[in-house]
């Protein structure tokens, strides 16, 4: 259960991302790849406690789950994986270590209020 | 109400990842060779890491290693009667190295006396994958006593791993442990990744380690790659 210090790690780089703007923040978007060794729910769960007292405060957590994607050398093409427990290609099952997505953890976008 | 979207890109882990790519530089400036060892609490990562301490000694190589648990120094001492240098980072119940406490506990060594440096990560098979220490090799180590299904139960680390240690090799035939169907599995998750059975007690399995070793000190570049 890291996915506390992450979600600090989420708040603090978004703070300070944006503290020369006023305007609310209302959402976060984190972008997971399935790679990475992080779960959503236990990121939901720690998200309100983390950020009480912050600019985050009140915010939601958007989580956008991004799957493994493989280059596979026999069909030469990408290929998305269905899990992580095997990375053969699925058309061709030839395995392949050579991972081009999967290992994300990063904050994609922040929505604001706009001024009026 | 009208809102914006503001693009920041931004990696949650980056403070850690900056970390430890500067420390991968200073190893690499200082010819030192690191490995990272991660498996889950039980697995025998202090055994292993004593006869390899032990007989790395005796060959006349300069080893010296981290070790990282939530609590007590037991494990730095068992390491430290290899006669290497060893220090203990206490994590007061964190489940994982950071590339933080790694630069903090090497403060005070010349980096240029050791040839190989082992991290001794926290027993843990889940939040240790998504840290980066700046070793040049992560070697995850799964015992006959946890089944052979371990790696498809925890395919993130496995994946992020060069090397997979099988440990209590000698255990084998009483836990009915099936070697093919684990380096199937192995293969599986992590396709190419290099395995070694091992038995810290007979020593069974360690002149292929220290071959490998070897190597790696020698810049095999096949199992030279970064992990970011």
């Amino acid at each position: 259960m890291h996915e506390l210090s992450i979600i600090q790690s989420v708040v603090s780089t978004v703070t300070e991302a944006m503290s020369a703007r006023p305007e609310r923040i209302l959402r976060v978007r984190l972008l997971v790849g399935a790679l990475s060794g992080v779960v959503e729910g236990a990121l939901q769960f720690g998200y309100e406690i983390a950020t009480d007292g912050t600019p985050l405060a009140g915010s939601k957590l958007e989580v956008v789950s991004l799957p493994v994607v493989i280059y596979c050398k026999h069909c030469e093409a990408l290929r998305e994986m269905e899990g992580v427990q095997s990375f053969r290609c699925p058309v061709c099952g030839t395995p392949s270590g050579d991972i081009r997505q999967g290992r994300e953890l990063e904050i994609e976008s922040v929505e604001i209020e706009e001024a009026a | 109400m009208t809102t914006r979207i503001v693009e920041l890109r931004k990696g949650v882990l980056k403070k850690n990842d900056e970390l430890a790519h500067e420390l991968r530089s200073r190893f690499e400036d200082a010819g030192l060779l690191v490995l990272n060892l991660v498996s889950s609490p039980g697995t025998g990562k202090t055994a292993f890491l004593e006869r390899t301490l032990r007989e790395l000694r005796a060959a006349g190589a300069r080893p010296a290693a981290l070790v990282g648990d939530l609590e007590t120094d037991n494990d730095a001492r068992r390491l430290a009667a290899s006669g290497a240098p060893v220090r203990q980072i206490n994590t007061h119940g964190r489940c994982h190295l950071e590339a933080e406490m790694i630069g903090q506990h090497l403060e005070g060594w010349n980096l240029a006396d050791f040839d190989t440096l082992f991290i001794e990560n926290v027993g843990n098979l889940v939040c240790p994958s998504s840290y980066d220490l700046g070793e040049a090799v992560r070697v995850a180590l799964l015992s006959v006593t946890e089944g052979e299904d371990k790696p498809l139960k925890y395919p993130t680390i496995f994946n992020s791993a060069d090397i997979a240690v099988i440990t209590k090799i000698d255990l084998a035939a009483a836990c009915e442990f099936d070697l093919g169907l684990a380096r199937k599995n192995l293969h599986e998750v992590r396709p190419g990744i290099t395995i070694l059975e091992t038995s810290s007690k007979t020593g069974e399995g360690f002149d292929a380690w220290h071959s490998l070793l070897e190597s790696l000190r020698a810049g095999h570049p096949s199992l030279h790659a970064a992990h970011t």
